[in-house]
């Protein structure tokens, strides 16, 4: 049988999503029943860029399902450095791994492993393109703190234009009905065109504004913070003056809505001032533990394990 | 100016007994085609016709080729411009008029120009677009759904 793979949040069905968190929810409820589901099991994470939480996050969740991880963790001590391509590492990997989490500045590189690979390979940041388990990640935590996302009104703010994460995640809110976007950034920062043209397509309701000010925020259900990313941009002058565009902070906290969560897919930089950590609608810690949860639940969908 | 629409009007091409001729291409555009089909590998004859007169385009461009309509790559014709008219010669007579629709994939005809794109990088792997919106005409990368934004 074909090894199934993820590349974008939308290669699962809306039912087959809500399975997926159904066993994450599960997971965080009695992680022990899964503790050695996946024994025998080992995961190559192949990290072509720096990555902490993402990586680590894959190999805890391997690890807490009972299996092994090898892998490297940048371009350099991968046989890139020796000019392989991505297909040959890949047909390589399949030999010695049952899955394989790929993280590339390429945009695409992932799906060219794919099709050679002869195990499921997950895309685990491909450039400024897709990044689908921190959507599943962020899909989790809204689910298990809302309850649900129809109906809600999303503010995604920052780097709009190479977060990679803004774009995974506006499409798999979008199959939702009566979601609404405000999409908050910089002239220079807004979304690419693909991502506008796809909202414009589905009629999804959605307006585009520069400031994060009591006005943008009163209606927000959730607000997803993101870092300008010092990695996507050609000139140096044009980040420094990007970067601290946004800083979120106890003030404009206090004009936010009561039930508004804040959310960031981390790091964060300035854009999220620290005093705002206590704050009990800020879960972006939260966020990375409901991230481990649905690793586990990706690898042992995508391996199609029984859990007795 | 006279003398030389005099030239443009009369100018006549023999005609075909067995192959296709290419008719209503958006004047100046023949040799693109003529390149992008790789015309000039085939061992046939080819007429290129430029700027003749039309009653519907003004001026026109037109391709004959003698020889099977198979050699032809509509997908690649359908890419480039889908109003062309394909008319398939058989004893000298029109046998079949061919309608040419866009492509739902072009592959190894375009690159995409993302620099951040894996097909930038990787060897031997083949430069494919996806239409994505048939009623735009967009195109976009398999790879990084980067749009197509180069002439058609």
């Amino acid at each position: 049988m074909a090894p199934r793979h993820l590349m974008s949040p939308l290669d699962f069905s809306v039912e087959e999503l809500h399975k997926l968190l159904d066993l994450a929810n599960d997971i965080e409820k009695d992680p022990e029943k899964y503790a050695h589901v996946c024994e025998g099991k080992r995961i190559a994470t192949l990290f072509y860029e720096p990555s902490t939480r993402t990586r680590l996050s894959f190999e805890a969740a391997m690890m807490n399902l009972g299996g092994k991880v090898l892998g490297f963790h940048s371009a350099d001590s991968s046989s890139a450095s020796k000019g392989e391509s991505v297909s040959d590492t890949m047909r390589i990997v399949s030999c010695y791994a049952d899955i394989a989490a790929m993280r590339h500045p390429k945009e695409g590189a992932p799906l060219v492993a794919s099709m050679k690979s002869l195990i499921p390979v997950i895309n685990a940041g491909d450039g400024g393109h897709q990044h689908p388990t921190q959507t599943l990640t962020d899909l989790l935590t809204i689910r298990s703190l809302k309850g649900h996302f129809e109906g809600l009104t999303f503010g995604l703010c920052g780097d709009l234009k190479f977060g990679r994460t803004v774009h995974s995640l506006i499409a798999a809110l979008s199959r939702y009905e009566n979601v609404r976007f405000v999409l908050i950034s910089p002239e220079e920062l807004r979304i690419p065109g693909y991502v506008r043209e796809a909202l414009k397509n589905k009629g999804i309701p959605f307006e585009e504004v520069v400031r994060l000010d009591e006005s943008t925020m009163k209606d927000l259900d959730i607000l997803y913070m993101t870092r300008v990313q010092k990695e996507r941009f050609f000139n140096e002058e044009d980040y420094v003056r990007m970067k601290d565009f946004y800083i979120l902070d106890k003030e404009k906290m206090a004009m936010a809505p009561s039930d508004m969560l804040v959310l960031h897919p981390l790091p964060r930089v300035n854009e999220i001032s620290v005093e705002v950590d206590e704050d009990p609608r800020a879960v972006y810690f939260k966020q990375v533990q409901y991230g481990v949860y649905v690793r586990m639940a990706l690898i042992i969908t995508l391996l199609n394990l029984e859990v007795s | 100016m006279d003398e030389q629409k005099k030239y443009n009007d009369t100018l006549s091409i023999g005609a075909l007994r067995e192959g296709f001729v290419l008719d209503h291409i958006k004047a100046g555009n023949a040799m693109t085609i003529y390149h992008d089909l790789k015309l000039g590998k085939l061992d046939c004859t080819v007429a290129i016709i430029k700027n003749a007169s039309s009653d519907k385009m003004g001026r026109k461009d037109i391709i004959k080729v003698a020889c099977p309509i198979d050699y032809l790559d509509l997908d690649v014709l359908g890419f480039i411009d889908h109003n062309i008219t394909v008319n398939v010669i058989k004893d000298g007579k029109i046998i079949e008029k061919r309608t040419l629709n866009l492509p739902k994939q072009v592959v190894k005809v375009i690159s995409c120009k993302n620099p951040r794109c894996i097909s930038s990088i990787e060897q031997g792997l083949d430069q494919i677009f996806i239409l994505t919106d048939e009623e735009k005409e967009i195109y976009r990368c398999k790879y990084c759904e980067e749009k197509y934004t180069g002439k058609k």
